[in-house]
């Protein structure tokens, strides 16, 4: 048996992402899973404050700020572990051993601690040297952590892109700073677009993590409702389809991009 | 009376990948105006000897020159070297998010700053020039294998290279391509330019080759002008091979 398992385990590899289920060209019919849950959730969220207004007319009112709160984390958090990314991913090709060591520990290192366990580090811990506004802490700790696994999508994305690329442009004069800038990122710009659109929808829904330093974000909106009306079910009902909502809705995107980026690619 | 000028000397290259030795002990000369096609069978090293001329790879023992320019010095100036050195791949390489025009402005732009306006114009003409005027705003997804490898041609005679490299530049086209290639590049010899090409397009070489290199095992086993080696070759292995491919 063991030896069937490990001859499998060679020829098989299960790739599981942390994106939503992104609806395939295949799926086009009217009922395909993304449908009935994007559009069941937003017929929810219309229904429900109709047919019975308290308290679903109020926890809708009170939770928008939340919205926004979860939004100004994850966008401010993506564009910062972007920028680490995109250092650390050329750090982990670099030459420079020091440079790429560094690179590859720093990956490890963030790769190794869960968010929440960072989140904590960087508030309480790392709070007793320097005190940090709650929001920022948050920000840090998401940009810290996603530039990590940003990192691994640049490495990824300039990996696959042929040799050749990069002999043509040294041949031609150029140094591999002007290669890396004009041939090779604009090409790896455009197949790392999808991962990066599933790392955006990660990073939302991780996002939820920093109601636990208090941010009023999303979650900690409904729970704050919550605590008060001690209407539960209610409260972190809209919570949860709220959250459906915008991760369909960016998954649909991401979705969209992939096919159209597949289109025109050669 | 002006003496040939030696625009490439290779002396005892020797490159050793591991445990094959793919160059062993190559010395020869590329003067001036000279076209020289180096043939032999796959793994001789030929290809890997034109790459050490512009170091893509690096030898490891023996010398290049280009000019007065060692190529092989690790403290010298290797780029300053390719700005002079043009090459042909033989997957053409052409960069496929830009035009055929920008592939071709890239490197005058970036390299040399060569205003817009100047390397646009200088392009077109280049262009032109492979018979592809009409191609300028063409991706190269959108053109035939022939069509990039001129693209690449003129992409390298952009940075007015001295000598123009050209590795197995046909190898990777179909059939009715291979001759809109050729052309572009009988016309360069023509002018004057002077290549190191590695090539079995025995056509070419009668027609434009001064002289025929054939590399056996990394070694070059004999070199002659095109109709000497190739009706009265002095080796045996050489023999043997160009009955393979004539």
């Amino acid at each position: 048996m063991a030896e069937i398992d490990s001859s499998n385990a060679k020829k098989q590899s299960i790739t599981v992402s942390d994106g939503m289920l992104i609806p395939d060209r295949a799926e086009k019919n009217l009922f395909s899973a993304w449908r009935i849950s994007f559009f069941g959730a937003i017929f929810l969220l219309i229904l429900l404050p109709i047919i019975s207004p308290s308290p679903y007319r109020d926890i809708m009112r009170f939770i928008p700020d939340g919205v926004l709160r979860t939004f100004q984390v994850t966008v401010i958090s993506i564009v910062i572990a972007l920028v680490i990314g995109l250092i650390t991913g050329l750090g982990r090709i670099s030459r420079n051993s020091v440079i790429n060591r560094t690179a590859t520990v720093y990956v490890e290192v963030i790769r190794g601690i869960p968010l929440l366990v960072q989140l904590f580090y960087i508030y309480y811990a790392l709070g007793t040297l320097v005190q940090v506004p709650r929001v920022t802490a948050a920000i840090i700790a998401m940009s810290v952590c996603y530039g990590a696994y940003m990192g691994e999508i640049f490495r990824a994305g300039i990996s696959s892109i042929p040799k050749g690329q990069m002999e043509a442009a040294l041949a031609l004069g150029m140094t591999r700073r002007q290669a890396l800038g004009k041939v090779i990122l604009p090409q790896t710009v455009r197949t790392i677009l999808p991962p990066v659109g599933n790392e955006f929808i990660a990073l939302l829904k991780d996002s939820s993590l920093v109601s636990i330093l208090a941010v009023s974000d999303l979650l900690r909106r409904g729970r704050e409702y919550a605590s008060t009306s001690f209407e539960y079910f209610e409260s972190y009902t809209v919570v949860a389809l709220v959250y459906l909502v915008i991760t369909l809705f960016f998954s649909k995107l991401v979705a969209i991009m992939e096919d159209r980026l597949g289109q025109s690619g050669n | 009376m002006a003496k040939a000028e030696t625009r490439v000397r290779i002396k005892n290259a020797r490159k050793v990948f591991g445990s094959v030795e793919a160059l062993r002990d190559v010395s020869f000369d590329v003067q001036q105006g000279q076209v020289v096609l180096v043939i032999g069978p796959s793994g001789s090293g030929k290809s890997t000897l034109l790459r050490c001329v512009n170091r893509l790879e690096t030898l490891t023992s023996g010398e290049i020159w280009i000019d007065n320019d060692s190529v092989t010095d690790p403290h010298g100036d290797i780029r300053k070297i390719r700005e002079e050195v043009g090459m042909v791949f033989q997957d053409f390489n052409l960069f496929p998010h830009l035009t055929a025009r920008d592939n071709i402005t890239l490197a005058p732009r970036t390299v040399k700053h060569l205003p817009k306006d100047q390397a646009n114009p200088r392009a077109r003409e280049l262009l032109k020039r492979v018979g592809l005027a009409d191609k300028e705003d063409a991706y190269p997804r959108h053109l035939s294998g022939g069509q990039q490898q001129r693209v690449a041609i003129a992409r390298a005679l952009a940075m007015d290279p001295k000598v123009m490299l050209f590795d197995e530049p046909t190898s990777a086209l179909d059939p009715e391509m291979i001759k809109e290639v050729l052309d572009v590049m009988l016309d360069l010899a023509k002018e004057g330019m002077t290549m190191l090409v590695v090539s079995h397009e025995m056509g070419f070489a009668r027609a434009a080759a001064d002289t025929v290199v054939f590399m056996d095992e990394g070694r070059v086993i004999e070199s002659a002008a095109p109709s000497e080696l190739f009706d009265n070759a002095g080796h045996e292995r050489t023999r043997k091979f160009l009955k393979h491919i004539l």
